[in-house]
């Protein structure tokens, strides 16, 4: 047992589906105020966010809320790391106000393990640089599982700038442990040679890639991060963009999804992420019961 | 002083002595090697030991003036003195760059403030290292460089590079090659498979490559004499072998971490393991044995790149590039080619002390009679586990804490006089 959450790599299947079972109960608290267990009362837990984030910053407060806990922002832009206070030495000072949770997003890989080394504090990577994204994994894992049930054999096939995502990143690592097979597609400049080391199947033509896909994940093309990767939006749209007509290859039941926030006409169509196939939402609802699943059981040992 | 090293196994690759015998030192120079009398000699002994020429280091980074938070050159001399390295050649990538002869006298004052450790600057290329215009090449030759390298960065417009070449040729001085295309950095590991893995932005080998090539045409038809400093793939081995057997005028080096460590052992994001050249794969690191072994390497220098703790001191990929060398590059390399059989003792000694010296074209690396005794004697047989606090250099930033190596230098002469001697490791 850890007392950080760095990264799926850490996982294995059983403590997977451990968060999994007990983010199912948490989703009821969610929207039932009179459930809400409070487990983790006076606690306190700081969000530190290097790079711009909504729903990861604010799903991880309102988790850290409804679990009874006093959750604070460290805002990055007007705190002391703009006198040029190091990442170590911001981490050590929250620790020494006795944070319980530290949960950072960094620009850097390895930003997260690099302060778990020297804090007390319970480390949660919320995204570092272009390595992992752990709790938007499991909350896709979680929307999977309560959609299909099963992982077994299906087939999840993840399109876009994959070279710069984190969130394929952990997915691919665990759905592969939970027995999905993953598809990656995309331009050969966001997806680059070599990315079935981490265990998915590379298809560069995007029919190829939605055929028989039980669930399809669009990325969103993380225009920050372009260089000129692709010559303009309007041609990603057009040649790797998913409309509902590509929709219709994948299997009956598919589901959509994606880690939002959507450019909507980019990669995927206003249409598509507005129909019934789409669990973008549910998306946003199971990520507070996962980040409540995880605060708790690193508080308790569950897994 | 006339001083006497009673017993040792001398070895010196310029002269095919490889004997046990006695060396003797007067006024600074080696007098005689064999047997006489010794009488009115200071005898040093050395049995059982290694007795040969001061190891060269065309390749390091002292950091003054500008960086002195990182190292100095009385500091920095001190590690090469404690690896046994008696001559060192400083990188021009200093505040301000060395790229006129006002800062080549500056460090030439500072090392005669030192231990006695002989450094020879390299210049820069162009001014202010910005690739533009070319530094006062002729004026820091006359004040005592021996190369120039516009290093940690390359002249990326060949007209300035072809230039630079014609001109360096007027004053007999080498080009050393950063080689490292500037369009295509950016990353902070070997761009590959391990680097897909952890998640790391990755650095390519092209990147290397395109520049070998480049500089090796350039240097093919300005007839100049280009330097690959540490080359760390198997393309660019290729490449430079190919160079060779074209009968252009290059030479290439790499450091000790390319023949020792690959990238695997990134996975836990320390920022000691970070250099530029990042750590390649276990092929390249084969190649580059295999190019020491049969010559396209000609010498071992360290790149040592000492960063002050604080600097290290963050996530991988915000650390600034590079790792300290002097106090451990002769260990490494004896335990990793010569105990290996990769390299004989001899070939080990010319890779780090006789061809570098040539490279420079300066009169070292050479222990025979009437040569100026610059000469370390080594205990091979001692083994010891490199632990970073026990460096005098500022920098500890080194990727081999913990590993045990063989070959403790025991005392390290400078123009026949005792500079440094071991008193740690001392049994």
């Amino acid at each position: 047992m850890s007392k950080d959450f760095l990264g799926i790599k850490d996982l294995d299947k059983n403590a997977i589906m451990t968060i999994i079972e007990l983010a199912k109960q948490k989703k009821q608290e969610i929207f039932n105020n009179s459930f809400r267990k409070k487990i983790l009362k006076d606690k306190t837990l700081v969000t530190l966010f290097y790079e711009n984030s909504t729903r990861t910053k604010i799903s991880f407060s309102v988790a850290g809320q409804y679990t009874g806990m006093n959750v604070s922002d460290l805002d990055v832009a007007t705190s002391s790391v703009q006198k040029g206070e190091s990442l170590i030495d911001t981490a050590v000072t929250l620790d020494q106000m006795g944070i319980n949770y530290i949960i950072l997003r960094h620009q850097q890989t390895g930003a997260p393990h690099l302060i778990s080394k020297y804090v007390k504090a319970s480390v949660i990577n919320a995204g570092d640089g272009s390595n992992e994204h752990p709790t938007q994994a499991l909350l896709d894992f979680f929307t999977i599982y309560e959609k299909k049930s099963s992982f077994k054999g299906l087939n999840v096939t993840i399109i876009g700038d994959i070279n710069n995502s984190r969130v394929a990143r952990s997915n691919v690592i665990g759905l592969k442990k939970l027995g999905a097979n993953v598809t990656f597609s995309g331009p050969t400049t966001l997806l680059s040679k070599g990315m079935e080391v981490l265990g998915a199947k590379v298809s560069y033509d995007l029919k190829d890639a939605i055929r028989n896909a039980d669930v399809i994940m669009g990325l969103r093309v993380q225009l920050e991060r372009q260089s000129g990767m692709f010559p303009s939006l309007r041609e990603y749209a057009n040649i790797y963009g998913i409309s509902s007509d590509l929709f219709t290859l994948a299997q009956k039941e598919a589901i959509l999804m994606h880690p939002a926030p959507v450019n909507r006409g980019v990669e995927l169509t206003s249409e598509l992420v507005d129909s019934s196939a789409s669990v973008i939402n549910d998306q946003v609802t199971n990520g507070v019961a996962v980040r409540m699943a995880i605060l708790e059981l690193l508080q308790f040992g569950g897994f | 002083m006339k001083i006497c090293i009673q017993g040792g196994l001398v070895l010196n690759p310029a002269t095919n002595l490889e004997e046990i015998t006695n060396l003797y030192i007067e006024n600074g120079q080696v007098e005689f090697i064999g047997e006489k009398d010794s009488s009115g000699y200071e005898i040093i002994d050395a049995s059982g030991k290694w007795v040969m020429p001061g190891l060269v280091d065309i390749h390091v980074h002292l950091r003054e003036p500008g960086f002195t938070h990182k190292e100095t050159i009385e500091t920095g001399c001190l590690a090469a003195a404690k690896g046994g390295v008696t001559t060192i050649c400083p990188m021009p990538n200093t505040e301000p760059v060395i790229d006129n002869e006002c800062i080549v006298e500056y460090v030439n004052t500072m090392t005669k403030r030192a231990n006695g450790v002989n450094v020879i600057p390299i210049g820069a290329i162009t001014k202010g290292q910005k690739g533009e215009e070319l530094a006062s090449i002729g004026n820091m030759k006359q004040a005592g460089i021996c190369a120039i390298s516009d290093d940690g960065k390359t002249v990326m417009n060949s007209s300035v590079m072809k230039k630079a070449m014609i001109y360096a040729n007027d004053f007999d001085l080498p080009i050393f090659s950063h080689a490292e295309d500037m369009n295509l950095i950016g990353g902070t590991m070997n761009a590959g498979e391990n680097a897909t893995l952890f998640g790391v932005k990755g650095l390519g080998r092209e990147a290397e490559e395109i520049i070998i090539a480049r500089d090796m045409i350039l240097a093919r038809y300005t007839k100049s004499h280009i330097h690959i400093c540490h080359v760390s793939t198997r393309g660019g081995v290729e490449l430079i072998g190919f160079g060779k057997t074209f009968g252009i005028n290059i030479t290439a080096e790499t450091a000790p971490h390319y023949f020792i460590l690959d990238d695997s052992i990134l996975f836990d994001y320390d920022s000691n393991k970070k250099m530029n050249p990042p750590l390649r794969t276990k092929d390249d690191v084969e190649a580059i044995k295999m190019a020491l072994k049969n010559g396209i390497i000609d010498n071992i220098a360290t790149d040592h790149a000492p960063h002050h703790y604080d600097e290290k001191r963050q996530p991988i990929e915000a650390a600034p590039f590079g790792i300290v060398g002097l106090e451990t590059s002769f260990a490494l390399s004896y335990t990793y080619l010569v105990k290996t059989g990769i390299l004989s003792p001899l070939e080990l000694i010319e890779k780090m002390s006789t061809k570098p010296a040539n490279i420079i074209k300066i009169d070292k690396g050479n222990i025979d009679v009437g040569k100026i005794a610059d000469i370390v004697i080594v205990d091979v047989n001692k083994k010891y586990t490199i632990d970073s606090k026990d460096f005098v250099s500022k920098g500890k930033n080194t990727p081999f804490n913990g590993m045990e190596v063989f070959g403790v230098i025991e005392k390290t002469l400078v123009n026949g006089k005792i500079i440094y001697e071991n008193s740690i490791n001392c049994n």
